[in-house]
């Protein structure tokens, strides 16, 4: 699946997107975020405080119990700003 | 079916107005709201606003739609920009036309609120000194003023 990251969880981990593939372990969006967290430093740095990321799929906003089983895009983002 | 659009480039309140009422004559109110880049202590050159393309204009037509479905709307458009946007410059636009004012206003207002915490924008200050400004935080105040939607009509 793809990932995508905004704002301060982009610039903290250094990519706008990547392709990753995670263990079929993996099966929930919080699931996810402890499997990235894992990879590296900037990683663990983007979701230090994991309760404050906001996560869509398939650009749905979801919660972080969601599955992500046939999610082809999982986007995290701080809590928005716009308006 | 609501006007949404988002672009980079500034938006024109009043053409976007007669796009709504032009040729009409039952309509009797227009609430417009235009939101702008706001400099508090003289140290901002310009606010930087990240979206998340598809996704934020998929967000604001689902608020809009909502809004249509709760108010007896006769037109709504909802603009927001991104890129740099300098103080003063406008950000986000909503109007709303309806019969009869109240409609207008309380859809204008729902669409902003809902906008304002389910839209996937960000912005980041660019300061007048160069240096690198912070991302603006999420103000909690805008989660705690959804709930008044829960119970008003």
């Amino acid at each position: 699946m793809k990932a995508v990251y905004f704002a301060w969880v982009r610039e903290r981990i250094g990519r706008t997107d990547e392709d990753i593939a995670p263990p079929a372990s993996v099966a929930t969006v919080g699931d996810l975020i402890a499997w990235l967290s894992a990879r590296g430093e900037n990683y663990a740095f983007a979701f230090e405080k994991a309760g404050a990321i906001r996560a869509a799929l398939d650009r749905k906003h979801v919660k972080h119990d969601a599955p992500i089983a046939g999610a082809r895009e999982v986007a995290f983002f701080p809590p928005m700003t716009g308006g | 079916m609501a006007r949404v659009r988002v672009q980079a480039a500034p938006f024109d309140v009043a053409a976007e107005t007669r796009a709504l009422t032009g040729g009409r004559t039952d309509i009797g109110a227009v609430v417009t709201f235009v939101g702008l880049c706001r400099d508090e202590g003289g140290t901002l050159a310009a606010l930087e606003l990240e979206h998340y393309p598809g996704m934020a204009e998929d967000e604001i037509r689902r608020v809009a739609d909502e809004a249509q479905a709760r108010w007896p709307l006769m037109g709504l458009t909802a603009i927001h920009r991104h890129g740099p946007i300098a103080p003063g410059e406008e950000i986000v636009l909503v109007i709303a036309c309806s019969a009869h004012r109240a409609a207008a206003f309380a859809a204008a207002e729902f669409l902003m609120d809902f906008l304002k915490t389910r839209a996937p924008f960000w912005k980041k200050e660019r300061r007048r000194d160069g240096r690198d400004g912070d991302w603006v935080d999420a103000r909690e105040e805008d989660e705690t003023v959804l709930a008044r939607w829960s119970s008003r009509p």
